[in-house]
């Protein structure tokens, strides 16, 4: 079962790494679905693990959480989108010293 | 009389030698019939002051008018019915056997805190009963001449408030059965001396003369509020009876302490050296307050301070002594700068400094002299109430200019004013038969049989007083006519001089008071006994040797002021005794150089050390945390990634954390 | 088995997203993740999770994304050169530590004998998430459906697009029209149509004017950039390649362009 886990381990990392490194908002989006998948391996393998079905529930809310965040954030990178002309999550710095 | 039990030896001194027993303050307890009504004695001008000060600014404008144009007589009825009241009160007390003469009357409750508990208590004995008489009576007179005297002035209704407002509170001061209604009395009349030596506020030397006044006064005060405290602490009370009956308990370095911080309040109030600047200044208010505050009444209530506090004064011979330096050093003071004046009023406060410093001695010799320091102080209230309106008169009739240069011959011009003016010269100087003949001649003899330095020096200061006072007079009164042009003196009207004339008469005949010694036996038991000393010389040859040094002094001003030209501006170029004197023996220049400019320039470090250390620190530090701030603030750059990496930095940490924790 | 087989696979695609340039790309190998990852779902006895992982993530969230990125430009791609001084070796370099840290970590812990869910999975996996997401769930439940419900609400007010001036009705554009010619002689009327040959589908080919010259109007400006305009004359010459062709002998080829198109008379008669 470790292998899970350390899949899921390397999988969250990677969509770390990518939010840091990708510049175009769609794709950090992404990273974080990345994420959010990554830790909803662990909660699978761990509900098998212990043979209950929280862990499933819990990867199920992750999931509909995700949806309403996708959902929003997919419209405010829209907003921004329309207004600035640009995708890039490094345009919109105007909030600084 | 209830004589303390023990007896205290005393530090051998030359002045107060041997052991004297203060009698202990035990007044008696509602007598009913007249006593009864001795709050009232307050109560009456205090009601006056309420109406015309406090009750009359809310009445619609007609009845604001009518107060304003009438009020005056209500002010001055206050005062005469207290007088009436303190008259009647002193007969029934003469009624009464010798040792029932202390009568107490509790008014109420005044406050209580802890174990502390200051009831509102009047006390009426033998002391206060001639205090009552001299400011209600010679307060009424100065009432009736001030209607005279303040009849053009606008604000004639809020004066006699004031005046009203000051005879009450000296009467709470002479009448309170503890330090603490004495203190009241106290700053009540301070106030009522701010107020209207400031009366004519508009002159900027008033309202200056007002806060001078006010200011060494409070230095004054904070002896008396210490000594208070101090009483607490030692007694638990203020009760003269309680503190009489314990002072001999008490340590010995308290009671010194004790009698030097009153001896600093009475200087504050009395205008002694050293805290004597403000009382030539205070002439900048009119003069029946001159004559009433600061001559008669208020300037001596050190000296009824330092005899009611006989009780600690007897048991504090190091505070006696410095009383008798005190006084001594007053009396020259003031006689200097007496003789030096142009300033009619002032050179009468200069003499009045001098006259209180003769009370003040005499109150420094112990049981031997606050009988006389009591007789000189009434003696003097009369004929110092006397000149200073014989002086206002004349003001009066000089279209208010107070330069004894631009007087001269004015005998003939004011009559009535001459002649009382001279019954309160010869009262003064000493007259033989006069009332300061009496009472002077028996301070300096006991002086003389206490310290021979300093019965000589008051024996000197004896003649400068007939030399100065000689000198007012004949400026005043005689040599050539030196008037201002358009100037026409004219004799008072009668509202001003039946009061001079009342005061003259009681300066011719004070001395009857020390007919068979009564006043002595009168209060001997407030005073306590004296133990007789036998003058170094025959009381004859004193009074002679006194007498002598007065005509030494009288014939001295008639050879440089009588016999010679007066200039009608005061000359340049004069010795330097002279220019001292003029400019108060540099008494400002010293409190200048002593207090203000130490002072200033400690308040003037304090505040470059807020500046530069205090603002410094805190600007500094600010500017530091500014600076960091500022440098830290970069890293703010709004670029979301960033963050999300500090994010995942913070993230390792808590991992790594977890893991030493977990496997550590 | 089906796990040494899916993870390399995983592990690659998602590298792969932080390497490609183009984002579409990047949505398709996440894809592929998620695909991989329902799977996985499956192996480890989670039937319902695989479907929702595969209908939900995979069909709706992907489909989203992809949506999302046609809208704003599907060409756009990021520009290699990285802006912010020292972000991505220091972001390597940390997430290489943060997963060395997580690997090590989770490689010490000691998870015991696997249960496995065949006893929770005994009526069924759907019925047994069912059962517990109705009772012990239940509130959590209802609260996400006000989530969604907020998070709909949300998308739709972030969409919307104020109007700030009222709508123009068909009189205010006629007059605007009119007002146009009147100012700066812009025709108010229609554009002519391009012309058309009776053998051509020739939206290409501009409509003739009287006097015999193209009507450059009547074609779209974009097939006029690019070059492809045919000219009337070209077709000429075309008419007797397709006469040839036919073998039909011209007797009157001059006139033919016209006789020959009476199927768009009213176009070209103008």
């Amino acid at each position: 079962m470790t292998q899970y886990v350390v899949l899921s381990a390397i999988l969250f990392t990677i969509g770390c790494v990518g939010v840091l490194v990708r510049r175009n908002a769609i794709v950090v989006f992404m990273c974080v679905e990345l994420m959010l998948n990554a830790c909803n391996l662990a909660f699978v393998a761990f509900a098998h693990q212990h043979g209950n079905l929280d862990g499933q529930i819990a990867a199920f809310f992750v999931m509909v959480v995700a949806a309403a965040e996708v959902v929003i954030g997919l419209a405010i990178i829209m907003t921004i989108f329309r207004t600035r002309r640009s995708a890039s999550v490094d345009d919109a710095s105007l909030l600084k010293y | 009389m209830n004589l303390l039990s023990h007896t205290v030896l005393l530090a051998a001194l030359p002045m107060a030698e041997g052991g004297h027993h203060a009698p202990v303050v035990a007044p008696d307890m509602g007598f009913g019939g007249v006593f009864d009504l001795l709050w009232l004695v307050i109560g009456l001008p205090l009601l006056g002051a309420v109406l015309l000060l406090g009750v009359t600014p809310f009445l619609p404008a007609p009845a604001r008018a009518a107060v304003d144009k009438h009020g005056h007589l209500l002010g001055t009825a206050t005062a005469v019915a207290s007088f009436v009241l303190s008259l009647v009160l002193f007969l029934a007390l003469l009624g009464r056997d010798a040792d029932q003469r202390q009568v107490g009357q509790q008014l109420w409750t005044w406050f209580e805190t802890g174990s502390i508990t200051v009831g509102m208590d009047l006390l009426y004995d033998q002391l206060a009963a001639l205090f009552l008489l001299l400011i209600t009576g010679v307060g009424s007179l100065i009432h009736v001449y001030a209607i005279g005297y303040m009849a053009h002035d606008p604000r004639r209704r809020r004066f006699f408030g004031y005046l009203n407002l000051f005879v009450a509170a000296m009467l709470t001061l002479i009448l309170s059965a503890n330090f603490v209604g004495l203190f009241l009395g106290w700053e009540g009349v301070g106030l009522a001396s701010y107020l209207l030596i400031g009366f004519w506020q508009h002159k900027p030397s008033a309202a200056a003369a007002a806060k001078k006044a006010f200011v060494i006064n409070r230095v004054g005060d904070i002896g008396l509020s210490l000594a208070i405290a101090l009483m607490f602490a030692t007694f638990g009370t203020t009760d003269f009876g309680a503190v009489s009956e314990l002072a001999g308990e008490a340590e010995q370095a308290t009671l010194t302490t004790l009698g030097l911080l009153l001896l600093l309040g009475a200087c504050g109030k009395s205008a002694q050296v050293p805290l004597q600047a403000w009382l030539l200044d205070a002439m900048e208010g009119p003069t029946p307050v001159s004559a009433l505050i600061h001559a008669a009444t208020m300037v001596t209530a050190g000296v009824y301070l330092v005899v009611r506090a006989n009780f600690i004064f007897e048991l504090a011979p190091i505070a006696q002594t410095a009383v008798v330096v005190v006084a001594t050093v007053t009396l020259l003071w003031g006689a200097i700068l007496g003789c030096a004046k142009d300033d009619i009023k002032k050179a009468l406060a200069g003499s009045t400094m001098s006259q209180i410093g003769y009370m003040m001695l005499a109150a420094g010799l112990g049981p031997v002299g606050y009988p006389f320091a009591i007789f000189h102080l009434l003696t003097h209230g009369f004929f110092k109430a006397n000149m200073f309106l014989g002086a206002g008169s004349v003001m009066h009739g000089m279209n208010d200019d107070v330069d004894m240069r631009h007087y001269g011959a004015l005998n003939k011009a004011m009559p009535v004013t001459f002649l009382t003016f001279a019954m309160g010269y010869l009262a003064i100087i000493g007259f033989p038969g006069f009332s300061g003949f009496w009472s002077k001649d028996k301070i300096i003899e006991s002086a003389l049989s206490e310290n021979l330095v300093v019965g000589v020096l008051a024996v000197l200061g004896a003649g400068i007083t007939a030399f100065y006072m000689t000198r007012l007079m004949l400026l005043t009164f005689f040599t050539a006519k030196r008037w201002e042009t358009g100037v026409h003196p004219h004799e008072s009207p009668k509202v001003m001089t039946v009061p001079l004339v009342v005061l003259a008469a009681l300066s011719v005949l004070g001395g009857v008071l020390l007919l068979g010694d009564w006043i002595v036996t009168w209060l001997e038991p407030v005073t306590g006994h004296a133990e007789h000393h036998e003058p170094p010389l025959p009381a004859i040859a004193i009074t002679l040797i006194i007498t002598a040094v007065v005509a030494l002094g009288v014939a001295a001003a008639w050879f440089l002021v009588g016999k010679r030209e007066v200039p009608r501006e005061a000359p340049r170029d004069v010795s330097f005794a002279t220019r001292a004197a003029r400019a108060d023996l540099y008494g400002d220049a010293i409190n200048d150089a002593v207090v203000v400019r130490p002072a200033a320039g400690l308040v003037g470090g304090l505040a470059l050390f807020d500046r530069v250390g205090v603002d410094g620190a805190v600007e500094g530090g600010s500017a530091a945390v500014g600076g960091l701030s500022n440098s830290m603030r970069r890293l703010q750059n709004g670029f979301v990634r960033s963050y999300a990496l500090s994010l995942l930095g913070g993230a390792l940490l808590v991992v790594l954390a977890l893991l030493a924790v977990n496997l550590g | 088995m089906t796990f040494w087989l899916l993870a390399p696979v995983m592990v690659l695609a998602a590298l792969g997203i932080l390497f490609v340039r183009k984002a579409v790309h990047a949505a398709l190998l996440l894809a592929v993740v998620m695909i991989s990852l329902a799977f996985l779902y499956a192996v480890l006895d989670a039937p319902f999770l695989f479907a929702v992982q595969i209908i939900v993530y995979t069909g709706a969230i992907l489909m989203l994304f992809l949506f999302v990125m046609m809208l704003i430009g599907v060409d756009a791609s990021d520009s290699i050169v990285e802006t912010i001084r020292g972000q991505r070796a220091l972001a390597v370099l940390l997430g290489l530590a943060f997963g060395a840290v997580l690997v090590i970590g989770i490689s010490q812990v000691t998870l015991g004998a696997v249960v496995g869910l065949d006893r929770a999975n005994a009526g069924g996996n759907v019925p047994a998430i069912a059962n517990i997401l109705f009772s012990r769930y239940v509130f959590a439940f209802e609260a996400t459906s006000a989530l969604l419900i907020t998070a709909a609400l949300g998308a739709m007010v972030l969409a919307h697009r104020e109007r700030l001036t009222p709508k123009a009705s068909q009189a205010d554009l006629a007059a605007k029209r009119i007002r146009d010619y009147a100012e700066h002689g812009v025709h108010p009327g229609p554009l002519p149509s391009p012309g058309v040959y009776a053998r051509h589908n020739a939206v290409d080919t501009p409509a003739l004017l009287p006097d015999g010259t193209a009507a450059e109007s009547s074609v779209s400006r974009v097939l006029a950039a690019r070059g492809t305009v045919r000219s009337a004359p070209a077709f000429a010459d075309d008419i007797d390649d397709v006469r040839r062709q036919i073998g039909d002998p011209a007797t009157m080829p001059e006139t033919s362009g016209k006789a020959d198109a009476p199927a768009n008379t009213e176009e070209d008669v103008k």
